[in-house]
């Protein structure tokens, strides 16, 4: 396997202005902090993280859509600039979006097939024929049957619409498609098919995802390996059925306990964090968590911990596991 | 007045504490009038935790809003309502407001916008306890805050002049629990409370739901798309399906032998964070838009068990096993 | 706060510094006073002392200067009709503006908010498209017309009110009326909308659930959120209540600053028009910042900055 995309040590910072009761103070906000991660080709990595945690802002910067404060982004050993020059745009042919919003995301003027074709035509790729025929083989192979081909996106479902958008992304057959809460936005049997659709998708094109989502279900369900992110960081990283049945980094724990499992039903363990997340304003040294963790140590408070491996599949960012790969007794073992 | 019929009807079931029958809700009038629920039964015992569960355009939320007259003037409201025996379906919005909040409380999705943005927090706390319990100034400031403990504000005192934009999602859901539980309601309805809320946030906020259904021996009604909230934080369950009640059964029962195919359905395509990976089975087709529902079953359009009679006739709530019912031909001929 | 009022006060001085300079230059660049105020066959060298002496020989950017200088020290010059002093001039005038401007004022907040509540509130009803329509007539007819029309009916047709002049608390009926329907079918309509979209919001569905009787939900809850769009268009009435009144004193021959202002410029009376236009538009820039102050009292989100918790994903 190829590595597709490499984020080293990616850092968004943003100055902004705080009412401070007179006056404003200026601050800096870091949405994202030194970020790195890979991805490689025909696999999905999901980021998942509460509001606030900088994960739409890491999908922005992966597609070069705002300019990075620090750090790189390689795609195909190539740095993602974003600048919109000749090479951006040539980039785009390879990497696509799609959002959670369908109906936002689609133009209300246009019909389906013209808005799937309109990538083709922007780029020049092939002429009008092959262009109208790999329009309607895409779209008829994602579920989209031809008496939908010429209605207007108001026309049509939620899930319907967010095939369309599927169809738009997927006809220049990028290698990466990063996924913004693609599914969030809708009912709870249409996601399914959407989940499945993607999951096909993948098998046949080889299309590498990021999948960006609140919904830990939904993650664990696509992804090859995950990423937790809180505050601008990545905490954890490690494949779904490690992560969800072992959580070792206490965000984790917490996080993926909060999920309310239909198997475990009442009898779940639950590891409940107090107060509300911290905002991404408020600058202190030392591990992001340590206001809400329940392990903190003076050396949290000190130090910023960073994401070492801890097997060839799993990162964590904590001092926890600092010293020895195995640690010798996983926190929250005995907790309710 | 009759229970919903259940074979099961041992003395140990608590009593019923509300009883709709026949709720028919419509919207609109003459030729573009839609109905969105179709004669709907439901009861609520005593201290018991329902959830109601369902995709978009079921109806759920519109049951209990349409029983508490909030609808507003648009809407045709037709049914039996009964709170502790007495009707309450028909009444006016002044003889509905002594029910609203005092024995029925309702809280809503996005706390955000569902508290007022121009008075302070503890100002719309002091509202509901004084209306409720008629206290009045420095007495009802006191219970507010008390009520702010209740539900784990901390700094109850100085977070009592903020305004709601000031607070994050969780502590505004937090303010809108204290605020139902000012009048010591018999019921609580929960709609979606915490969709809009983060992953950490809603297992505090459910947890608190919990406790605070305990400490008042209050029922609830939880509202929710969330198949495994559901799960975890009541005892029978309520399936609902294009404004028709599709299954109701004890939560286990649902879960372990769920007999309505939409049930099936939605259990096998929604994936879960404890169970083995495996690929989840959509159901086909899409819910049917609520002024355009097929003669017959509602489901029968998406469901691979469907007979001829499903195409034909609606199917009605009938006990397959004790504290079971499904609305289906397959299983309740 | 404080730096927000230094702020708009700034830019107060500089809207009325752009006004009192599009009005210096305009009035000069047509008419010429001489001919207008001594009539138009006096010998010309007459017309030359004239210009000379009011120092409208000299060249424009020069009395340009002149004039700001002079209003720097307080002097707002003199009429050139009667040579007294124009301030003094326009202040004499203003009693009998607000006579009318205070009381449509008045009226047209009573009539306007209660027709625009009462509309949203029975949306789709006949009373609510009875009072659309009207309100649609009210603001599409100038003043003038609806003047006149009123004298019609009233005063020549019924002979109830006299028609102009302003002998009796009689004479002021008909044009307060006229200055007020105007701005009360905008008002309406404007209330009528920013009620509407309040009633469609979450908070007062949560405040009916409580079990808050109906009128409670809508004089509490709905009306302090609709007072804030409708705020701004108050605040624009306040500032155009002196400019309103030209017309209608003009129609019905009431001694205010209106009328005052119509024949200044008529006559070239340059000191007055001016002072006029200093005077109106002070009161427009006053009020538009006595708006913005009231926004941020009656909207905590505006007083405390809406960014500050970082909801960025």
């Amino acid at each position: 396997m190829t590595t597709l995309l490499q984020v080293q040590t990616l850092s968004k910072h943003f100055q902004v202005r705080v009412p401070e009761g007179w006056r404003q103070r200026k601050a800096t906000l870091r949405a994202v902090d030194g970020v790195s991660f890979d991805l490689q080709a025909g696999q999905t990595l999901g980021l998942v993280g509460e509001s606030g945690c900088g994960k739409t802002t890491t999908a922005r910067l992966v597609l070069g859509l705002t300019a990075a404060t620090q750090g790189q982004v390689l795609f195909n050993g190539q740095p993602v600039e974003s600048k919109r020059d000749a090479t951006w745009r040539a980039q785009r042919q390879n990497m696509q979006m799609v959002y959670q919003n369908p109906l936002g995301a689609l133009d209300r003027r246009l019909n389906v097939i013209s808005q799937v074709l309109e990538p083709l035509l922007i780029h020049g790729l092939g002429d009008s024929l092959s262009q109208t025929e790999q329009a309607q083989e895409l779209m008829a192979s994602l579920g989209l049957p031809r008496p939908l081909w010429y209605r207007f996106p108001h026309e049509l479902s939620g899930g319907q619409r967010q095939r369309v958008v599927l169809s738009r992304a997927l006809i220049l057959k990028p290698s990466l498609l990063v996924c913004d809460e693609p599914v969030s936005a809708l009912d709870v049997s249409i996601q399914a098919q959407v989940i499945n659709l993607l999951q096909d998708v993948q098998e046949r094109l080889g299309v590498a995802y990021l999948f960006i989502s609140h919904d830990l279900k939904v993650v664990r369900q696509v992804s090859d390996q995950v990423a937790v992110m809180y505050l601008g960081h990545i905490v954890e990283q490690a494949p779904p059925n490690q992560l969800f049945s072992e959580p070792f980094h206490p965000y984790s724990q917490a996080l993926v306990s909060s999920v309310p499992s239909l198997w475990q039903g009442q009898n779940q363990k639950r590891h409940i964090l107090q107060g509300d997340p911290p905002s991404p304003l408020s600058l202190q040294s030392g591990c992001v968590f340590q206001n809400r963790c329940p392990h903190a140590q003076s050396i949290c408070r000190q130090v910023k911990p960073r994401l070492t491996p801890l097997n060839p599949e799993r990162h964590i960012a904590c001092h926890l596991f600092a010293e020895n790969p195995r640690p010798s007794a996983v926190p929250g073992e005995a907790r309710s | 007045m009759t229970e919903l019929a259940t074979p099961q009807s041992h003395s140990s079931a608590p009593p019923i504490l509300v009883s709709l029958r026949g709720l028919t809700v419509s919207f609109g009038s003459g030729p573009s009038q839609v109905q969105v629920l179709h004669g709907l039964d439901l009861d609520v015992h005593v201290g018991e935790s329902l959830g109601m569960v369902g995709e978009s355009g079921c109806g759920k939320s519109v049951t209990w809003l349409a029983a508490l007259g909030l609808l507003g003037a648009h809407a045709q409201v037709q049914g039996e309502f009964r709170l502790a025996g007495d009707r309450f379906d028909g009444l006016n919005d002044r003889a509905l407001s002594l029910i609203r909040g005092r024995r029925i409380a309702m809280i809503f999705q996005d706390p955000a916008s569902a508290l007022n943005p121009v008075h302070r927090i503890g100002q719309q706390l002091v509202e509901a306890v004084s209306l409720h319990k008629g206290l009045r100034g420095q007495a009802a400031r006191a219970q507010a805050v008390r009520l702010l403990d209740q539900v784990h504000i901390p700094n109850a005192g100085q977070r009592f002049d903020a305004y709601p934009h000031e607070l994050s999602g969780g502590m505004n859901q937090r303010i809108m629990i204290a605020m139902a539980l000012a009048g010591e309601p018999d019921l609580l309805i929960a709609d979606e409370p915490t969709t809009a809320l983060d992953a950490t946030i809603q297992a505090q906020i459910l947890d608190l739901l919990t406790e605070v259904r305990r400490d008042q021996g209050m029922a609830m009604v939880l509202i929710s798309h969330d198949l495994s909230v559901i799960a975890q934080e009541c005892s029978r369950v309520m399936v609902m399906y294009a404004g028709r009640a599709a299954e109701i059964a004890a939560t286990d029962n649902l879960f372990r032998t769920a007999a309505h195919p939409y049930t099936q359905g939605l259990l096998s395509c929604v994936p879960d964070v404890a169970s083995p990976q495996k690929r989840l089975s959509a159901i086909p087709g899409q819910v049917p838009e609520a002024g355009r529902l097929p003669q017959g079953c509602s489901f029968e359009p998406r469901c691979a068990h469907s007979m001829v009679q499903c195409k034909e006739r609606v199917p009605t709530l009938l006990p397959v096993a004790p504290d079971h019912q499904v609305a289906c031909f397959l299983t309740a001929p | 706060m404080m730096r927000f009022l230094v702020i708009r006060f700034f830019r107060g001085l500089l809207t009325l510094f752009l006004v009192l300079s599009f009005a210096f230059l305009i009035l000069r660049s047509t008419g010429d006073p001489a001919m207008l105020i001594m009539s138009a066959d006096a010998p010309p060298e007459a017309l030359e002392a004239f210009r000379k002496g009011w120092g409208l020989d000299a060249p424009l950017w020069q009395q340009y200067v002149g004039y700001f200088k002079n209003l720097a020290h307080g002097h707002f010059g003199y009429s050139m009709r009667d040579k007294s002093p124009a301030m003094d001039l326009v202040l004499a005038r203003i009693p009998a503006t607000l006579t009318l401007a205070l009381p449509a004022f008045a009226l047209k907040l009573l009539i306007g908010i209660s027709a625009g509540v009462y509309a949203a509130l029975h949306r789709n009803t006949w009373i609510d498209r009875l009072l659309i329509s009207m309100s649609i007539a009210g603001y599409t007819m100038p003043s003038f017309v609806l003047g006149l029309v009123l004298v019609l009916i009233f005063a020549v047709g019924l002979g109830w009110l006299p028609s102009g002049g302003d002998a009796t608390w009689q004479h002021a009926i008909l044009p307060v009326i006229t200055l007020s329907l105007g701005g009360a079918a905008v008002l309406a309509r404007f209330t009528r909308s920013a009620m509407l979209e309040v009633m469609g919001q979450p908070y007062i569905r949560t405040a009916s659930a409580k079990g808050l009787v109906w009128h409670r939900v809508v004089l509490h809850h709905a009306m302090p959120n609709a007072a804030i769009p409708t705020l701004t268009v108050i605040g624009f009435m306040i500032g155009s209540l002196i400019a309103g009144a030209v017309v209608v004193e003009s129609v019905f021959s009431w001694p205010g600053v209106g009328r005052l202002l119509v024949t200044s410029v008529a006559n070239r009376d340059l000191a007055v028009v001016q002072s006029l236009l200093l005077l109106v538009a002070t009161t427009m820039v006053t009020a538009n910042l006595v708006v913005d102050i009231l926004y941020g009292w009656i909207d905590p989100r505006v007083r405390t900055g809406q960014a500050a918790q970082g909801k960025t994903a």
